[in-house]
């Protein structure tokens, strides 16, 4: 099987992530397609890789799994301090940060 | 021992200032010691000096450098010959005897302790102008006398009047200032310094156009102190200040600066006969100017202010002779020293025993109330108008002589112009002394129903007056007596001799002839038959002389109105232009950034959406230039 494959799924995958960012209002759901397009993003890393026949792409993927999930501890911690305070997970309701 | 001349006066102004209200009891004895002290100094300075002979008798006094920055040298350091000799003389015993004569003067005024420490700073500002040995320091002690004028002359300065005319007082001098700054940083330029010998020395080899510059800014400078046409509208509202004050500057400091200046410059002004020129047409209309202004003025001091005016104008007039003139302008400054505060301190202590009336047609017969005013007072009267013997015939009467030594069509003219100043100088002077002293009695209530009580003053004042008094008698005669005063000044001004197409003699007789023509004049008018209380309205120069000749009309017309429209014009400007440009900016940019504000709305989504549009531009952008 041809690894563009993977390319086309990676782009897929990344594209629902960012719609589910743009579109969803609930933060555990934005959270969770944040995720997706972080996956998106390595699987494509690991696709070139591939490709190309190095690991410089395999070693990206590491990093990018390193920060996902400091992020997702860093963010479900702000999300569950959100959701303590004003009983709503909605992102839409959180947005005191303006002029 | 120079220096100490100066520090005296300088400390008791200081500790007087500083010192505060522990001093109130004794301040004005502590001031007056410290002038007298300055008195002794330059006595004893003098007669050290008399021990000497004509050109070893400078002293020279290096006190310290003041501003040494590598060619350029300023330093305080003094010079004491016979021409500074005979201005410290003359300031310090004039100027102790006004101190004297303010004890009693001033004693009811809460703050006669700041009154006496402005007068010491007077008297040692004017000492330092004279000692001075370079054009730099002259200049410090210049400001220095503008500075205490303008305190002095606004010393009761509730009065707004008053205050109005301390500011006229010194924005009038420092127009004058200005010449002197600039003659300065000419001299600078031309000569490389600012000390006397340099200067004066150099002056022989400089060009002509280049000294008649440096002439015209000095003359300048001396027209503003010595309120000389054009420069001459605030010394008659500088009598607003207390009388003792008006007569420091009107016979020992202030006015004297600007002679000074251009006899101590006397060799800049030969080698350029265009200023000399100017000087003499600046001092003859002078003359005529305050004589005229004297003749109509009924506020006692007003008159006397014209006087001065019309007097130094004989003084500028002589130094712009040259050589000639130079000796008698002093002499003339001199005895004229002893005569004007006479005639000052008389007429304050007229005005202290008439509850400070100053119109002369509320006088009348108040020699009955005031004898040893009335003595003084007269005998300063006919000295100044050239009574002979008397010490205003010896120096006015030399300075008509060298006028006319002029020669030609223009000594005729500068002596004629000054034998009718001295015409006018004996009306005016004795339409005072008819309006004061003779005549019926014509003081009424004030508003408060105060009728005045003329009494005589108490001895602190009339012994100074009584001084003055001997001093105007006896100066002339003794200055004139085997020309004494023109040996004494000869080795630092020189001295010149015109052919006068006239004799001594015959001045003399001319000048006796129109004083006597002067008096009758006065008489016929305010002596013959009573005199009204209230000033008839007058001929059309009578009301312009009142007026001061219009000269605050034309300040007005050409100077301060044109300034006025200048500087709003200016400020509409800065209003509408320059702050139009800058608050534009500040507008349009607070406008855009409210703007620009609106797009930080809070939502995540919003910024979630601005940075996936930049990820796709920015790839978008990658392709594009791929494919290029």
């Amino acid at each position: 099987m041809s690894p563009e494959n993977y390319l086309y799924l990676s782009a897929l995958l990344f594209t629902l992530g960012a719609a589910g960012v743009l579109l969803r209002r609930n933060a555990i759901v934005v959270f969770m397609c944040v995720e997706l397009m972080l996956n998106a993003a390595n699987l494509a890393l690991v696709t070139f890789s591939r490709m190309h026949g190095n690991l410089d792409g395999q070693i990206l993927a590491f990093f990018v799994m390193v920060v996902a999930a400091a992020e997702v501890v860093v963010g479900l911690a702000i999300i569950v301090t959100v959701y303590r305070s004003r009983h709503s997970a909605s992102v839409d309701d959180a947005s005191l940060m303006k002029l | 021992m120079i220096g100490l001349l100066v520090g005296a006066p300088l400390l008791g102004a200081a500790v007087l200032l500083v010192g505060g209200r522990y001093l109130e009891r004794v301040g004005h004895w502590v001031a007056t010691a410290l002038a007298a002290v300055s008195l002794v100094l330059a006595a004893t300075l003098f007669f050290d000096m008399l021990g000497r002979d004509g050109e070893d008798r400078a002293l020279h006094q290096h006190l310290f450098s003041w501003i040494p920055v590598a060619d350029f040298q300023a330093d305080v350091a003094f010079r004491l010959d016979q021409l500074s000799m005979t201005f410290v003389l003359l300031i310090t015993s004039v100027g102790t005897l006004i101190h004297l004569y303010s004890i009693g003067y001033m004693e009811h005024d809460p703050r006669r302790r700041r009154f006496f420490a402005y007068l010491n700073l007077f008297l040692a500002a004017m000492l330092l102008l004279v000692l001075a040995d370079n054009y730099l320091l002259l200049y410090v002690g210049w400001e220095g006398v503008g500075l205490a004028s303008f305190l002095l002359i606004g010393f009761w300065q509730h009065k707004p009047s008053a205050a109005t005319a301390a500011k006229k007082a010194f924005v009038v001098n420092r127009v004058g200032d200005v010449g002197l700054a600039i003659a300065v940083m000419l001299m600078f330029t031309t000569f490389g310094s600012f000390a006397f010998e340099p200067v004066l020395a150099g002056a022989n080899e400089t060009s002509e156009g280049t000294l008649t510059a440096i002439g015209l800014m000095l003359l300048l400078a001396a027209c503003g102190k010595s309120a000389q046409v054009p420069l001459q509208s605030w010394l008659g509202d500088a009598m607003e200040g207390p009388t003792p004050v008006s007569a420091l500057i009107h016979a020992a400091t202030m006015v004297t600066a600007g002679v000074y200046l251009i006899t101590r410059s006397g060799a800049i002004f030969n080698g350029a006969p265009d200023a000399q020129t100017v000087v003499i047409v600046v001092g003859a209309v002078t003359l005529l100017f305050g004589a005229i202004v004297g003749c109509a003025k009924d506020d006692i001091k007003k008159a006397l202010a014209g006087s001065t005016m019309s007097q130094i104008g004989y003084m500028m007039l002589a130094t712009g002779l040259g050589p000639v003139g130079y000796v008698f302008a002093i002499m003339h400054l001199v005895t004229h020293g002893f005569f004007k505060a006479g005639l000052f301190l008389g007429a304050g202590s007229v005005m202290h025993g008439m509850n400070d009336e100053v119109d002369m047609r509320r006088y009348g017969g108040l020699r009955k109330y005031m004898p040893i005013t009335f003595v003084t007072f007269g005998l300063a009267y006919l000295a100044i108008i050239g009574f002979p013997y008397l010490s205003g015939y010896f120096s006015k009467d030399e300075i008509i002589y060298a006028g006319f030594s002029k020669g030609g069509a223009e000594g005729w003219l500068l002596g004629g112009v000054m034998l009718l100043g001295a015409a006018l100088t004996a009306y005016y002077m004795t339409r005072i002394m008819l309006l004061t002293f003779f005549g019926e009695k014509r003081w009424q209530p004030d508003a408060q129903g105060h009728e005045p009580h003329p009494h005589e003053s108490p001895l602190s004042m009339t012994i100074p007056m009584m001084v003055l008094a001997v001093g105007s008698v006896g100066a002339g005669f003794f200055f004139d007596q085997g020309e004494t005063f023109v040996h004494w000044l000869e080795p630092v001004t020189g001295l010149g001799h015109g052919d006068s197409p006239v004799s001594h003699g015959m001045v003399a007789l001319a000048a006796t002839g129109v004083m006597l023509l002067g008096v009758a004049g006065a008489w016929w008018q305010y002596g013959r038959r009573p005199v009204e209380a209230v000033a008839p309205s007058g001929r059309w120069i009578t009301r312009a002389a009142r007026r001061d000749l219009l000269q605050d009309d034309f300040n007005h017309a050409v100077l301060v109105r044109p300034g006025n429209y200048l500087t709003r014009g200016l400020v509409y400007l800065d209003h509408k232009l320059v702050d139009g440009v800058v608050n534009g900016t500040a507008a349009s940019f607070g406008g855009l950034s409210g703007r620009l504000r609106r797009v930080q709305n809070g939502f995540a989504r919003t910024y979630a959406v601005s940075m996936f549009g930049g990820a796709a531009v920015l790839v978008a952008a990658t392709l594009l230039m791929r494919a290029v």
